[in-house]
């Protein structure tokens, strides 16, 4: 049995982790805002959140890879700054997973915040505890388990990704290439014993991550009032 | 001095209070729910932002047109009905999150409040395993330790049953005993405010209905209607005269006269508060004589308000004011009228507070 080439499988992993810090800092506000704004447009904005929930992965890759290419303003602006283009490079890939995976971070934060309620925010402010120090010390510890399901989900959601990533990012080794575009191409070509073990350790690999997430969430604090 | 002069307006229902509170010791938010009680509490700790008008605080502006301070600004304490510890700490981390960000302001220490509240043996407990009362009382605790200047209480009882109220009502009193520390305490219950407050506030529909000291505003013959049945009475101050063990009574001496009431703990001398609901008390032109009724105090008749219930019928026993409710038949049978002099004759006589007794379990019976 040949080994397979263990580079995707790195590359893979390391763009889950900095995609689901990199979502979880833009998930963080965006949620909280969510759950107590009083704004006409928040269902414009939920909705909107929601897009990548059901958008086919092409179509979301087609409109990201018409913005991120050299002739539109990002993509342009991109280019201008870094000398490199945002389609086909490791970036591009980390914008194109955050905005795919971002329903799968901003909902369970959403439902953690507004399980929350208003009560330990009031009882913290009354503590002389300020908006960031109350937020830190008291909502996101009573929303653990809220942070810790979106994390799992994103970092999951962003493995598992494929249709975004080939229209974004193509197929560059050490670049772009990540596991489930190297399973897809051992399979082309035949290589059935590497697609075997690369599809064998994505399982495994998986399904232990969940299982680990799943035993410690019994240990969190079920939201507020215990 | 706190100078709260505020609107808000809610879908049916408005708040519009311009009042001055007393500058120290407890004073009493009293009122059927939905007068606007904790909305005020909230206005006042800078809770509710919607809020209009103006919240002073000795030199302090917490609120005034196009000022808002945040709660956390403000210097407040508040005990909510539900306690609100944080779940993901402990009985100690609660403390410790209040106590971590009031560090050199000046305000009882932590030992001394973990004393106060017998909160050694809690210390290491989880949250989630404390009783309602024990509960009160770390939020009490907690309270204490961001050493506010001015403490507010909603209803800290109301969700407890009358044996955790019990449990808890000497640790409020300490509270409200200690010196230098305005405490506004809500609440719907004038057995509990009686035995705490010095000063009422009396919340109607949203607006101030009275304001003064608890016992002139409880026997106020015109307030009996807003009161209640069982709110209108008197509070009366005696002192213990002595103990008659084998009738299982403790005299109380009074200047109008003695009183008698079940056997009460408190040495000779001390001060003691009795409190004598409006419906408990009957009136006579004459001292009546073979009656089973042991307390017949002197009194003479201030004022009469007519209602619906009665006529309520204000009396001055000694130095203290006080309450009757009455028919009208009986008013006219009577003759009475502002002047007359009647024999009160109580009914039912409570100890609404046991000042000594409380001062001394504070000294004498330090936590372990």
């Amino acid at each position: 049995m040949t080994l397979p080439d263990l580079g995707p499988l790195w590359l893979t992993l390391r763009l889950g982790a900095v995609v689901t810090l990199a979502l979880l800092l833009l998930a963080l506000p965006l949620a909280w805002w969510l759950a107590h704004t009083r704004t006409r447009a928040k269902p414009l904005v939920e909705a909107i959140t929601a897009l990548p929930l059901v958008l086919p992965p092409t179509v979301l890759g087609f409109y990201l890879l018409i913005t991120f290419s050299p002739r539109a303003p990002l993509g342009g602006a991109f280019l201008t700054l870094t000398g490199e283009t945002l389609t086909f490079s490791f970036t591009g890939l980390v914008l194109a997973s955050m905005i795919y995976s971002l329903p799968f971070a901003v909902q369970p934060l959403q439902a953690a915040f507004e399980a929350l309620g208003r009560a330990p925010m009031e009882a913290a402010a009354s503590l002389r505890a300020g908006p960031l120090d109350r937020f830190c010390t008291v909502a996101l510890p009573l929303s653990a388990r809220g942070v810790m399901t979106a994390m799992v989900l994103t970092f999951a959601h962003t493995l598992g990704e494929f249709g975004v990533v080939l229209m974004v990012g193509g197929n560059i080794p050490g670049r772009t290439k990540v596991i489930s575009i190297a399973i897809y191409e051992h399979v082309e070509t035949i290589r059935l014993a590497e697609a075997h073990a690369l599809s064998a350790l994505m399982l495994v690999g998986s399904f232990a991550m969940l299982l680990a997430v799943y035993s410690l969430n019994r240990r969190f604090p079920q939201g507020w009032g215990a | 001095m706190l100078t709260v002069d505020v609107a808000l307006a809610r879908p049916g229902f408005a708040l519009r209070v311009a009042q001055e509170f007393a500058p120290d010791g407890v004073t009493a938010i009293f009122g059927a729910s939905g007068a606007g009680k904790s909305t005020l509490l909230r206005v006042i700790a800078g809770l509710e932002r919607a809020a209009t008008g103006s919240v002073r605080f000795g030199g302090e502006v917490w609120q005034a047109p196009g000022l808002w301070l945040p709660p956390e600004a403000r210097g407040i304490a508040y005990v909510f009905q539900d306690a609100r510890l944080f779940a993901h700490l402990s009985v100690a981390g609660n403390l410790r999150y209040a106590d971590r960000r009031a560090r050199g302001l000046p305000g009882p220490g932590w030992g001394e409040v973990v004393q106060m509240l017998d909160l050694g043996p809690l210390l290491g407990r989880r949250v989630a395993g404390l009783s309602g009362g024990e509960r009160q009382r770390v939020a009490i605790g907690r309270a204490l330790l961001t050493r506010p200047c001015l403490m507010l209480l909603d209803e800290p009882l109301a969700a407890l049953d009358a044996v955790r109220k019990a449990e808890i009502l000497p640790y409020l009193e300490r509270l409200c005993g200690l010196h230098g520390l305005p405490i506004l305490y809500v609440s719907h219950d004038i057995a509990e405010l009686a035995r705490l407050a010095e000063n009422v506030v009396v919340l109607a529909a949203g607006g101030v209905a009275a304001a003064g000291p608890l016992a002139e505003v409880l026997a106020d013959p015109a307030l009996a209607g807003a009161l209640g049945p069982r709110g209108a009475g008197a509070v009366l101050a005696a002192t213990v005269a002595a103990h008659h063990v084998d009738d299982g009574l403790s005299e109380l001496a009074h200047p109008a006269g003695r009183l008698f009431v079940p056997l009460i703990v408190a040495a000779v001398g001390s001060p003691v508060r009795l409190r004598i609901a409006a419906d408990d008390v009957m009136l006579a032109r004459a001292r009546p004589e073979a009656i089973s009724a042991l307390n017949i105090l002197p009194a003479e008749v201030t004022a009469l308000a007519g209602g619906p219930g009665g006529v309520a019928v204000g009396l001055r026993i000694g130095p203290d004011a006080a309450l009757a409710r009455i028919t009208d038949r009986s008013a006219r049978v009577l003759a009475l009228e502002p002047g007359a002099q009647v024999f009160a004759i109580l009914k039912t006589v409570a100890i609404a507070r046991d000042d000594l007794a409380a001062a001394l379990r504070l000294d004498r019976h330090p936590a372990p």
